[in-house]
């Protein structure tokens, strides 16, 4: 039997994130990812940090230099922001891995924590690094 | 033919599918890479909070000072601690990443090769700064 040709009809595409109505589960799902690649590149700050510490005084001066300088604090604290949130994230998806927390209500309120949770951490970090200094 | 192949023959072997997914699995490797990211998830709650007060005690020292702090003991521990179970948890949460989003073989083997490089370059070079400050050797 000869192949028929196949109909040059449009195959259809499963609908990507864009048509969806974003939800706290959603939204915080993809934070946490987000999070976690701004971590694993902020590790490259921490490296440099040390090795200039280790490396001698001049070297250090350049990298406090920039840590001190208004830039500096704000990576610093948007660093702080990110890692609190990762933190909070990954103890919802410990719980999560209890078997705990799936129903709507604990969903929801799970996933506001962590944003309302990380922001209220971000903020007792540097108020008592500030008035402790 | 090897006995490993045999064994994995349904052909040959009697062996079931759902015994050759049953312990190490299809991935050949198990449950090993979850469990450890879970390990490592733990672990890094208490490291990463000891991390921000190591840092913010950080703030406003000069060099000196700043090495001083770094060459305690407890700190040098705890950073070590830290750095160890950071690198391995975002070495295993950027594979799964690449493994989302990069299919293309050629290119996915250069991603996990690259998460891998990047991952021990920084657990080598902050180690190595912490044990060398640590064990007091001048700059």
């Amino acid at each position: 039997m000869a192949p028929t040709a196949r109909p040059t009809v449009a195959q259809p595409m499963s609908p990507h994130l864009q048509i969806y109505r974003w939800t706290w589960t959603m939204a915080m799902s993809v934070f946490h990812r987000i999070t976690g690649t701004a971590l694993y590149g902020g590790t490259a700050l921490v490296a440099v940090w040390l090795v200039a510490l280790a490396s001698g005084p001049v070297g250090y001066s350049y990298v406090a230099g920039f840590f001190g300088s208004l830039v500096g604090r704000l990576v610093l604290f948007v660093y702080t922001w990110v890692l609190m949130h990762h933190m909070l994230g990954g103890i919802r998806h410990l719980i999560w891995d209890t078997g705990f927390g799936f129903d709507r209500a604990k969903r929801l309120s799970m996933a506001r924590l962590t944003l309302i949770g990380s922001v209220a951490l971000t903020l007792v970090i540097w108020a008592v690094a500030l008035l402790v200094r | 033919m090897a006995k490993e192949e045999v064994r994995q023959d349904t052909r040959i072997s009697i062996r079931t599918p759902r015994a050759r997914v049953r312990g190490l699995g299809v991935s050949h490797h198990g449950a090993g890479h979850w469990w450890l990211q879970r390990l490592t998830a733990v672990a890094n709650v208490v490291l990463m909070l000891s991390f921000v007060v190591i840092i913010a005690k950080m703030a406003g020292r000069g060099y000196g000072e700043a090495r001083l702090l770094v060459a305690t003991p407890l700190v040098s521990i705890l950073l070590i601690l830290a750095l160890l179970s950071v690198t391995v948890h975002m070495r295993l949460g950027m594979q799964v990443i690449i493994e989302d989003y990069v299919h293309a073989p050629g290119t996915k083997i250069a991603a996990v090769f690259a998460n891998n490089a990047y991952a021990v370059v920084v657990a080598v070079a902050c180690l190595y700064a912490v044990l060398r400050i640590g064990f007091g050797q001048p700059a």
